[in-house]
């Protein structure tokens, strides 16, 4: 029984010197195949007695199964060689850049627009939209600025050749203030609305454009007062620029549609604006004339509205110098805002 | 309002330093806006008399001056000013003197020098040697009277401020440095010295006959009559540097006389030549084919609504805006007329504004002066023209037609407090009033006091109870009013799940490559013209530029531009969208909620794509964007609509290479390939492909309905047919649509060829078709007669042949 001995350690040697699977497959039919070597024997098994055939048998099958467990082994040792060979010439330079189309992008100012919104709609704003091109009534008189008032000059207006139904000329907008108006009268106490948008003044130099955005505010109710300004426009201003570390000021200031009037400054703790007074916004409380062209009785119903530049919060907020790069389409630029 | 803070602080002087004035006065509503000194620090020049000039030795343009500083002994000083003349009166800085330097910070000390040879003890000065002003022409000239060793500082009164207060309309008040020094009078608790005006008494009787024809344009008119004036007379130096340190040019004793009674009291005045007027004077609004030419040269028609002060000859000056030419006081007038007048605001408003120029008059008048310091003012004046002129005064006459009426104002004490938001306590109310001058009776029970005011001639912002809280806030100071976290009921705001907002669109349409810009709503007319063929846009009556003059009522203009703009900085990719309003008259549009009359302007969303599909990158080969690149990303902002896209013409788009957006039907806007004649007329090396759409259609969503998921495998076949090649895919789709055999659930275009193996004029569209039932398995018995239907609709409608 030595043969057999040395049949499964040939077998095993044969096994370990091939490269290939159909090598390893040819050695396997020298031993296991049909003219194989232990083929072979287990057929000469016939001619034994059974009592030696029965010893013969087990012993040629316990080598069959050496043999057979040292093919399988071989085998998974070939397929992952093939595996790890066909990984090694898969392998990618992976810091090569990715494919496919880039990314756009928001333009700073409606980016400022809509985390605008998401505060105020945070403590239940609504949002409201309206004309660009709007009625004297809508943008003065309602306002409280009748016409010839000497507050009127205080904006330069942008007329259009087209006149209203009263037969007064139609104007650009020169704030979002017609708005508070227009959803006031849409919808009962309490209002609580912003609106941004589009405006237009006579105006163009370094500091200001003949088009540029606001964003109105207007709570009213039974009981806001000024102080409740104060403490949400100051609430605002903080979470706008994210930081408590800012100082804001309302100081007296006249409008003809709020009465108390303020304009409000703010001052950073640091940065490149440090310890300067920046005004921010007008506000005021609602003037009781523009309460009842509201459809309210201002007995009753008191509250604020302000107005913001929204060019302004978005140059503090992101250190933009120049008020005309929002206007000329300039990819350099906007590219920054991706 | 520009003033003198020495001057100020002759009618009140609080114990502040100016930096604390200054935030006194913004915090309470007169806002500063600068605050500089008349003259930088520099000490040790006095007032000198040059005795005696002498030619320098070695130097032609330089004088040796013998210098008289008060001080005995005169000193040689080197002079290099053209200027210098012996007997003059000039600053000198003395040895030891410190001058401002040439540049910010520096400093310049006066010691013995020897110029070309000869000492100089020290220099004599020009204004911009002292730091007053960039003149350096010469020395700055001192009056003959100056006494010589005096203080230069003291003499010309440097330590002083020019402060600049923004006024809001509302404060004519204090268009005064009297108005402003109540104020601050009334912040401080400083007593208020006003100016002492006692009578003058008149030593002729002439008058002038004076008539108010219209009383509600003229409410009250005080005249005098002052004979024998010099007009030549030179102004004296005070008056001078008050009225340039306001803001106002020297002009000649009279006119100086009556500006500086408007600076000190707010009251402005006129000055008439009596020569020249003819017959007495009347107050009456203008009548149509009227005119006169006024003291600015300029000749203005007025009509009924323009108040006119006029005489025989017809009008003679703007009331409360403008005198003039024919009856002006010049230097040659010898008996001359004031006129101190009150005219009513809305008689004034907006009339100087029409005729295109302003005035100091006109900004008081319209705002409101007082109507009570009417004699004050002209008895001012007459002082000041007898003391600098010399003359005989004639009596004042003052004639009151109708004075404004001042009727009472309520405060209730907790509306003030329901206002403001914190109670302010009544006794200080009271306080705050007394201070203002706001004479405030004290009524009501103690649980609803409240306050009843008169208002003060000078004060025309007092009306309403509004106008008393504002007080009472301003005055308290804003700054001690807390700021409230506001409470209020916690009700939810959700969105519409029917709706999305703008903003997701442009997060979209950013994610789709294209950066957002924003461009003006007015546009050069030819864009208007080229772009959206429009002839008749919406002009602008006064616009800053030629090419903002029209309301643009497209997008597509302003987006070309963007284009070239960043081409023309080696940009030469460009997408870009912009979300923003189009203008457009429409007759059917009516005055609502959300609508003017007469002029639609539906939000648009449009975008442009100029250049590579893609930047560049490795790996894929470069190509310029196209129709269907676009179509897509119009596709993908739409994917849960129903959309279709029809062939149809517009003026900015090439006819063959552009389509109409269908929603649901109604046209929605537009996408498409630029017009070759824009793209060579805009210089654009390619063509650019865009989109326009209406944002409010485009918002609206569909809320998803579930359908059941089949348990059955689907069957997929594909269909290739020959059709013409000018049929359109989508009409054989329409077909097979409406055709379409129960079993089918999809059909969906795959492929377009021409070329080899196809019959010129045709063209191959290949179908993909997926079949499947709900309740079995589909046997392929079915999906045959579901392909042959197919086919048959194919070939009857387009005579289409199945693909060999």
């Amino acid at each position: 029984m030595n043969d057999l001995e040395k049949i499964v350690s040939e077998a095993i040697d044969q096994f370990a010197s091939t490269r290939e699977s159909a090598e390893l497959e040819r050695v396997k039919a020298s031993y296991l195949g049909k003219a194989g070597r232990l083929t072979e024997m287990l057929k000469g098994l016939g001619k034994l007695a059974p009592e030696a055939r029965r010893e013969s048998g087990a012993l040629i099958n316990a080598a069959k199964e050496r043999i057979e467990a040292a093919l399988t082994a071989r085998r998974a040792a070939i397929a992952l060689a093939a595996l790890e060979a066909r990984l090694a010439e898969e392998s990618l330079d992976v810091t090569l850049p990715g494919r496919g189309r880039g990314r756009g992008g928001i333009h700073p100012v409606i980016r400022t627009w809509q985390r605008v919104e998401a505060i105020f709609r945070s403590i239940g704003f609504d949002v409201a939209d309206g004309p660009e091109i709007e009625s004297d009534w809508y943008n003065f008189t309602a306002l409280n600025n009748p016409e010839n008032h000497p507050a009127r000059s205080m904006q330069d207006t942008f007329y259009i050749e087209d006149k209203d139904s009263s037969g007064l000329q139609l104007l650009l907008r020169t704030h979002t203030s017609p708005m508070q108006v227009r959803y006031a009268r849409q919808h009962r106490a309490p209002v609580k609305v912003i609106a941004p948008g589009r405006t237009y003044r006579v105006d163009s130099d370094a500091t200001h454009s003949p088009m540029f955005h606001q964003v109105e505010g207007l709570w009213i109710d039974e009981h806001i007062s000024f102080a409740d300004l104060k403490g949400v426009y100051t609430d605002f201003l903080r979470r706008f620029f994210e930081t408590d570390d800012l100082q804001v000021r309302f100081r007296p200031s006249f409008f003809p549609f709020t009465e108390p009037s303020a304009e409000i400054d703010m001052m950073f703790a640091d940065g490149p604006n440090k310890g300067k007074w920046l005004e921010i916004s007008g506000s005021g409380q609602v003037h009781p004339t523009v309460v009842r062209n509201f459809g309210l009785e201002p007995e009753r119903y008191i509250g604020f509205a302000f107005g913001s530049g929204l060019e302004r919060l978005t140059m503090l907020r992101y250190g933009i110098n120049d008020l005309r790069l929002f206007f000329d389409g300039d990819l350099r630029f906007l590219r920054q805002f991706a | 309002m520009q003033f003198s803070e020495r001057w100020l602080r002759t009618l009140v002087d609080p114990s502040l330093p100016s930096d604390d004035l200054c935030h006194l006065l913004t915090m309470s509503g007169l806002e500063v806006e600068t605050c500089v000194a008349v003259a930088p620090p520099f000490s040790k020049v006095v007032v000198a008399q040059v005795i005696k000039v002498a030619r320098h030795p070695n130097a032609d343009r330089l004088t040796l001056c013998s210098v008289d500083t008060g001080d005995g002994a005169p000193i040689g000083v080197v002079c290099g000013a053209p200027n210098v003349v012996a007997g003059m009166k000039v600053p000198c800085a003395l040895i030891g003197a410190k001058l401002p330097g040439e540049s910010a910070g520096q400093v310049l000390e006066i010691k013995p020098v020897a110029v070309r040879g000869v000492q100089s003890f020290g220099m004599l000065c020009s204004e911009r040697e002292l730091g007053i002003s960039d003149d350096h022409s010469g020395l700055l000239v001192l009056p003959a009277d100056a006494q010589a060793g005096t203080d230069v500082r003291n003499y010309c009164a440097l330590d002083d401020n020019l402060i600049t207060v923004k006024l809001t309309p509302n404060r004519a008040d204090c268009l005064s440095v009297l108005g402003v020094a109540r104020e601050v009078s009334a912040l401080t608790r400083a007593p208020l010295t006003a100016p002492d005006i006692p009578a003058v008494a008149h030593t002729i009787d002439d008058t002038l006959p004076v008539s108010i024809t219209d009383p509600e344009g003229c409410g009250r008119f005080t005249g005098r009559v002052i004979r024998d004036v010099d007009a030549r007379a030179p102004t004296p130096e005070w008056i001078k540097r008050r009225l340039e340190r306001s803001g106002q040019r020297s002009i000649s004793a009279l006119v100086d006389v009556t500006n500086y009674v408007m600076l000190e009291l707010g009251r402005p005045l006129h000055v008439y030549d009596l020569d020249k007027l003819r017959g007495g004077i009347d107050v009456r609004f203008g009548r149509k084919g009227e005119s006169v030419k006024l003291l600015n040269e300029q000749t203005v028609e007025v009509d009924e609504t323009v108040l006119c002060i006029t005489d025989d000859s017809g009008p003679i000056g703007l009331a409360g805006i403008m005198g003039g030419d024919s009856t002006k006081a010049d230097l040659d007038s010898r008996h001359v007329f004031l006129e101190s007048a009150f005219f009513f605001p809305q008689a004034i408003a907006g009339r100087a504004r029409r005729y295109n120029f302003s005035s100091d008059a006109a900004h008081r008048f319209e705002r409101g002066v007082d109507f009570d310091n009417n004699v004050a003012g002209v008895e001012r004046a007459t002082r000041l023209i007898l003391d600098i002129c010399g003359g005989q005064a004639g009596p004042v006459e003052d004639l009151v037609a109708r004075l404004p009426a001042r009727k009472p104002v309520m405060m209730r004490v907790n509306r003030a407090h329901k206002v403001i938001g914190v109670p302010v306590p009544a006794d200080e109310i009271a306080d705050i009033f007394h201070r203002l001058g706001l004479g405030a009776a004290r009524e009501g029970t103690a649980a609803n006091e409240l306050f009843v005011v008169t208002p003060p001639s000078f004060r025309f912002d007092i009306e309403i109870e509004e106008d008393l809280i504002e007080e009472v806030a301003r005055v308290h100071g804003f700054e001690r009013i807390p700021a409230h976290p506001p409470t209020a009921p916690a009700i939810m705001r959700a969105e519409p799940e029917r709706y999305r907002t703008l903003h997701s669109v442009r997060q979209q349409l950013a994610a789709s490559d294209y950066n957002e810009v924003i461009n003006f709503s007015f546009v050069d007319e030819a864009w208007e013209a080229d772009f959206a063929g429009n002839a008749e846009p919406i002009r602008l009556l006064n616009p800053i530029a030629s090419q903002l003059a029209v309301m643009r009522s497209s997008l597509i203009g302003s987006l070309v531009a963007n284009v070239r703009h960043n081409l023309n900085r080696k940009v030469s990719r460009v997408r870009v969208f912009e979300v923003g309003r189009a203008y457009l008259r429409d007759a059917s549009v009516k005055d609502g909620d959300r609508d003017v009359a007469g002029v639609r302007q539906p939000t648009r969303i449009a975008a442009i794509a100029y250049g590579p599909v893609l930047d560049e990158q490795w790996g894929v080969r470069e190509r310029n964007v196209d129709f269907f690149d676009v179509k897509g990303d119009v596709e993908a902002l739409l994917a849960t609509q129903h959309v279709r896209f029809t062939p149809e013409v517009h003026p900015a788009l090439h006819p063959g290479r552009a389509a109409r957006v269908m929603l649901d039907g109604r046209p929605i806007g537009w996408v498409g390939e630029l017009h070759p004649r824009w793209q060579q007329k805009y210089e654009l090396p390619l063509v650019p492909v865009l989109f326009e759409l209406d944002a409010e259609p485009l918002l609206r969503l569909e809320l998803p309905r579930y359908r059941e998921i089949s348990r059955f495998p689907p069957v997929i076949r594909d269909l290739a047919v020959l059709v013409p090649d000018g049929v359109a895919a989508q009409t054989l789709l329409d077909e097979l649509e409406s055709a379409r055999p129960a079993a089918v659930r999809d059909i969906r275009l795959f492929d377009v060829y021409r070329g080899t193996g196809i019959e010129g004029g045709l063209k191959s569209l290949a179908f993909r078709v997926v079949m499947q039932d709900t309740a079995k398995t589909l046997t392929d018995g079915e999906a045959d007669a579901a392909m042959a239907e197919l086919t048959r609709v194919l070939a009857a409608k387009f005579g289409a042949k199945l693909r060999a």
